[in-house]
């Protein structure tokens, strides 16, 4: 039973990057072919990061942002989150519906604009699904999308409690997506929930 | 100089006068504010859940309603503070995410708010303000000198309570 994420081995780090690669290279594909332009994604880094840490890793509690979160049931419950800056969200809704950049604003985002965002949340995370699920011969269902918008420590907080009652630390596999080079569109995090991991790992035979 | 002292999530820190306590972001998590207005020594704590009795892992005191009152009570009187002056404020436990079949995790804000409300009664420490609820985020400072808890948000204004 993996119980302390500080007892992964390198070989179980490994297995768990190479699932976050491809998933999450499916994922830009996917977001590729919805706005019409070339995603690049950073090779994933899995992180065992105590909660404290986990808002410095999208740029500090106080940041504005858009998280878009999953609740995924099946044999292996865990939690999908993409979460990114608020003025990023406002450029992707532009290119989702096609108007010009900068035309959608913090202060105009309405219903359309917050649904153009779960539909992109939605194939993000049943894309990463599905390659998951490819791997582990395992059923994950995800829940429908729940929108956040405002500050990262706040969007987070909410997910890290379900993990507060057992763990200080938890598994963050994290990608980043960019277009154009520079841009960083947003952070996909799956947080496998505590025995969940174990699941995963006994699926992928890594599990020793 | 007066320094501005962070807490992270499930963190607690004491504070004297002229400094100020900060903690950024409380989604569903609670800022508890405790002060001896005398001595002008102030704590937060940044809880997470409502209780440790049911926790698996309950290392970390500062994560729960119920331990980390204990923990601050602890140190702000090994640190010369009065049981009968102390007062408490708090501020936090929105609900961040909406779904149509709610489950209990996503009800946390509430729950938290009421069992940090209840420990306090428990410990007869007076609450003078509480800005808790709704659901967006909150970043407070908390200012050892005059016990004023400064309330930020995006989109809901600012306050001081």
């Amino acid at each position: 039973m993996v119980d302390n994420y500080g007892e992964l081995s390198g070989i179980q780090l490994d297995a768990l990057k190479e699932i976050g690669n491809i998933g999450a290279g499916n994922a830009a594909t996917a977001l590729a072919q919805m706005v019409r332009a070339k995603i690049d994604m950073t090779v994933p880094k899995v992180k065992i990061l105590p909660f404290t840490e986990v808002p410095d890793l999208i740029g500090g509690a106080d940041l504005h942002v858009v998280g878009i979160y999953f609740n995924v049931q099946g044999q292996a419950p865990s939690n999908i989150l993409f979460i990114l800056a608020v003025d990023k969200a406002c450029l992707l809704i532009d290119m989702l519906l096609g108007r010009a950049p900068g035309e959608t604003t913090v202060e105009n985002l309405d219903e359309l604009e917050m649904s153009a965002m779960m539909e992109l949340g939605n194939i993000l995370s049943a894309t990463y699904l599905n390659s998951l699920a490819m791997f582990t011969n395992l059923k994950f269902i995800p829940s429908v999308p729940a929108l956040g918008i405002d500050m990262a420590g706040a969007v987070l907080d909410a997910i890290l409690a379900q993990f507060g009652e057992v763990a200080d630390h938890v598994l963050v596999l994290e990608t980043e997506f960019t277009k154009d080079d520079q841009d960083v569109v947003g952070h996909f995090f799956l947080l496998p929930e505590p025995g969940s991991l174990d699941t995963i790992l006994t699926a992928l035979g890594v599990n020793f | 100089m007066a320094n501005i002292i962070q807490v992270g999530m499930a963190d607690l820190k004491l504070a004297r006068a002229p400094d100020k306590l900060m903690t950024a972001g409380l989604g569903s998590c609670i800022g508890i504010c405790i002060i001896d207005r005398q001595i002008k020594l102030a704590c937060l704590a940044h809880i997470m859940l409502p209780s440790s009795e049911l926790a698996k892992n309950a290392e970390n005191k500062a994560k729960f309603a119920d331990s980390a009152l204990e923990v601050v009570l602890e140190e702000m009187l090994k640190n010369g503070a009065n049981r009968s002056r102390l007062q408490a404020k708090m501020a936090g436990g929105a609900q961040m995410f909406k779904f149509s079949g709610e489950s209990d995790i996503m009800k946390i804000g509430e729950r938290n708010a009421v069992s940090v409300e209840a420990h306090l009664n428990n410990h007869r420490i007076p609450i003078l303000a509480r800005d808790t609820g709704g659901n967006y985020g909150r970043t407070i400072t908390f200012d050892a000198e005059t016990g004023e808890l400064l309330v930020r948000t995006i989109g809901h204004g600012e306050r001081i309570i």
